[in-house]
């Protein structure tokens, strides 16, 4: 059953790559406005380039928002969500990978884009790592509990707005310690505890999310 | 025992039962709050000397404190009714969660008020970014979230669930949330003195916020009974009981 | 293979129709009237367990079910998508199994083009191809004739009544009677009357 849910997931992302590269693309875009509109916290790193930490970890936040609000929706509108929670045989592993392919297909490529985009940001070339590091381990969170938001709010029209009252304040351990395992790598401190951190909340998310995400599904499946 | 207890649990799911058992408890709660806001008010505002460092501005404490503690607790107790309703279906609970929310948002508003309020003479700026502060405030968006959801859902019992399930998840998060900005905080800590590490306040300044503390409970007891009582009639409107009570208050 | 037991759904509180009480065993095909908005769809729902406001109680197997929305994913081929669904059921299908089932729905010279691509009709048709490919034996069909030339109707027909033949049961909301000779009407009405033929 996971083999053909993770094939299926698989041929819509080759065929649809939109829904990679469009947040990326909005993920460099923002990335620009903000050296151009705040030249001083990004080019001339007035504090010691701790802003930039905090930059790209908000414009990673308002990324994954921004596709977490279809995460859901195509499904919803074709009737394959009805037929997933009807017919599989165990709706909990179909939510799972369908959150573990929402994160591949954002988080995931954002840890691999890090680089250029810490660059872009002006981190210095030795944080690479550890930048890569805090949104591997932090990403998954977004895409967990952003899941339980989506669900919830995949049967209203405009569900974006609620959709980021719902989920934000969620996000904020994770920008916290996100931003901070970043900015103490920049100042060549030990960063395992913000890891550590980031990784225990990954996986609380991960115990919370499946079963929360298949409740709202089921409350959005009743709402037509 | 098992039967008896389980029975008690239906009783207490049972709206006309809930709101024979309350009649009694809204007017007890209702004077003592009176009682309790008045007596910590006049003491914590009249008697109580003044701080040796804020001179009289401390004492809006005497609102802020209370207010910020009801504040988390009412959104605590929302998650718990939210938990109940979802696993033993109880329609009680979505009448608890419609009428804490409205308070707890206020509660949570008037926290913040105050805060900045007594930030004004104590830090020398309407806001600064506290742990505290931040934590309530990030409360209140958890608050403004719920009560979106809530106006975004026709269908009652659709919404009941869903403010349910997301009033469970925020309380899980709670925690979380409150210990990394406790981190962040002591990363970002501006220099200022903490208004509540303070070593041992004196007692006559404590006691009368002990007092004001019980009073805003009690009174939000009261409000959220109340509300509670009248939701009941608003949605059980149809039911003979309700028709009875009515007819039994006329005649007095 | 399923009773309802003075079932009767609701929504926002307000009951949708009369209770209804039926056994349904197999072989057995049940027509389900009622004007719009009698709750056909709802009680359809409810019985594949998307829709929980309900009073009364039913008891029910697994079952295939076919709403308004078909279910069909439009950046896949016909192949892939009953693919998927047979992986949802847990069984393996093998292709042979598959052309044949869109050969009788008439959709198989299109089974390897993208759904996107297709008319209502022809989507139709292949969720049509879907219901023979389920193992399950109940069948819950809302409206399934929406869309269809009076060829698919009648594959429609031929498809239902040998599902029913084998051992299936079905239970299809319609404003279009099927051609089918032995049959169970079911009449939602919002009064307390209940009729069963």
């Amino acid at each position: 059953m996971i083999g053909s849910l993770l094939r299926r997931e698989w041929q819509i992302l080759r065929r649809a790559k939109g829904a990679v590269i469009n947040p990326m693309a909005f993920l460099f875009l923002s990335a620009t406005l903000f050296a151009i509109a705040a030249p001083a916290l990004v080019i001339q790193q007035t504090s010691q380039g701790a802003s930039a930490a905090g930059i790209l970890w908000t414009l990673v936040l308002l990324t994954q928002l921004l596709a977490l609000d279809g995460m859901y929706r195509r499904d919803f509108d074709s009737g394959l969500l009805e037929q997933l929670l009807v017919t599989a045989q165990v709706p909990f592993v179909a939510v799972l990978s369908r959150i573990f392919m929402q994160w591949l297909s954002t988080g995931f490529i954002i840890v691999l884009a890090s680089p250029l985009l810490a660059v872009l940001l002006g981190l210095s070339v030795e944080t690479l790592p550890a930048t890569a590091v805090a949104l591997l381990l932090g990403t998954p969170t977004l895409s967990l509990l952003g899941s339980i938001g989506a669900s919830v709010t995949v049967g209203f029209n405009r569900g974006g707005v609620i959709l980021a009252l719902l989920v934000l304040p969620l996000f904020l351990p994770t920008l916290i310690f996100g931003a901070d395992l970043v900015e103490a790598a920049q100042a060549g401190r030990d960063f395992m505890p913000q890891a550590y951190v980031l990784g225990l909340i990954s996986l609380g998310a991960l115990a919370l999310a499946p079963f929360a995400t298949l409740a709202g599904l089921k409350i959005s499946l009743e709402m037509q | 025992m098992l039967a008896a207890l389980k029975r008690l649990w239906h009783k207490l799911g049972s709206p006309r039962w809930f709101f024979a058992l309350t009649s009694f408890w809204v007017s007890l709660l209702g004077w003592a709050a009176l009682l309790f806001l008045l007596v910590g008010a006049v003491w914590g505002l009249a008697f109580a000397p003044a701080d040796y460092q804020q001179g009289n501005s401390f004492r809006i404490m005497y609102v802020h404190v209370p207010a910020a503690m009801l504040a988390q607790s009412l959104y605590i107790g929302m998650g718990v009714a939210g938990f109940i309703g979802l696993v033993w279906r109880m329609k009680l609970t979505d009448v608890f969660i419609a009428a804490s929310l409205p308070l707890g948002m206020v509660v949570t508003a008037l926290a913040l008020f105050s805060g900045s309020v007594w930030g004004r003479p104590t830090w020398g700026s309407w806001w600064e970014w506290d742990g505290r502060t931040v934590s309530t405030l990030v409360l209140f968006f958890l608050y403004v979230g719920i009560y979106a959801l809530r106006e975004a859902i026709a269908d009652m019992q659709l919404r009941a669930r869903a403010s349910a399930l997301l009033a469970m998840v925020g309380t899980v998060n709670i925690p979380i949330i409150k210990y990394s900005v406790e981190w962040w905080n002591t990363l970002h800590q501006p220099a200022s003195f903490g208004l509540t590490q303070k070593p041992a306040m004196p007692s006559e300044m404590w006691l009368p916020l002990l007092v004001m503390v019980l009073g805003f409970y009690a009174l939000a007891g009261f409000v959220v009974l109340t509300r509670m009582r009248a939701e009941i009639l608003h949605r059980e409107g149809s039911a003979r009981w309700v028709g009875e009570w009515i007819a039994g208050r006329r005649a007095i | 293979m399923f009773t309802l037991n003075q079932l009767c759904c609701e929504r926002d509180g307000r009951d949708l129709f009369a209770p209804l009480t039926l056994g349904v065993a197999a072989g057995d095909y049940v027509e389900l009237l009622g004007a719009n908005g009698s709750g056909k769809s709802t009680l359809l729902r409810t019985l594949a367990g998307l829709h929980s406001q309900f009073s009364g109680s039913y008891e029910t197997v697994p079952a295939v079910y076919q709403g308004h929305r078909l279910g069909l994913d439009d950046l896949l081929t016909p192949v892939e998508n009953l693919l998927w669904f047979a992986g949802l059921e847990g069984a393996t299908l093998s292709l042979d199994r598959i052309l044949d089932a869109l050969q009788e729905t008439g959709i198989l010279t299109e089974a390897y083009d993208n759904c996107a691509a297709m008319s209502a009709g022809q989507q139709r048709r292949v969720a049509m191809a879907r219901w023979m490919l389920s193992q399950r034996k109940l069948w819950l069909l809302d409206e399934p004739l929406t869309a269809l030339d009076i060829e698919a109707q009648a594959v429609a027909s031929r498809i239902i009544k040998e599902h029913c033949a084998s051992g299936g049961a079905v239970i299809c909301a319609t404003h279009q009677p099927l051609d089918l000779t032995d049959k169970t009407t079911l009449t939602l009405t919002p009064q307390l009357a209940e009729t069963a033929s």
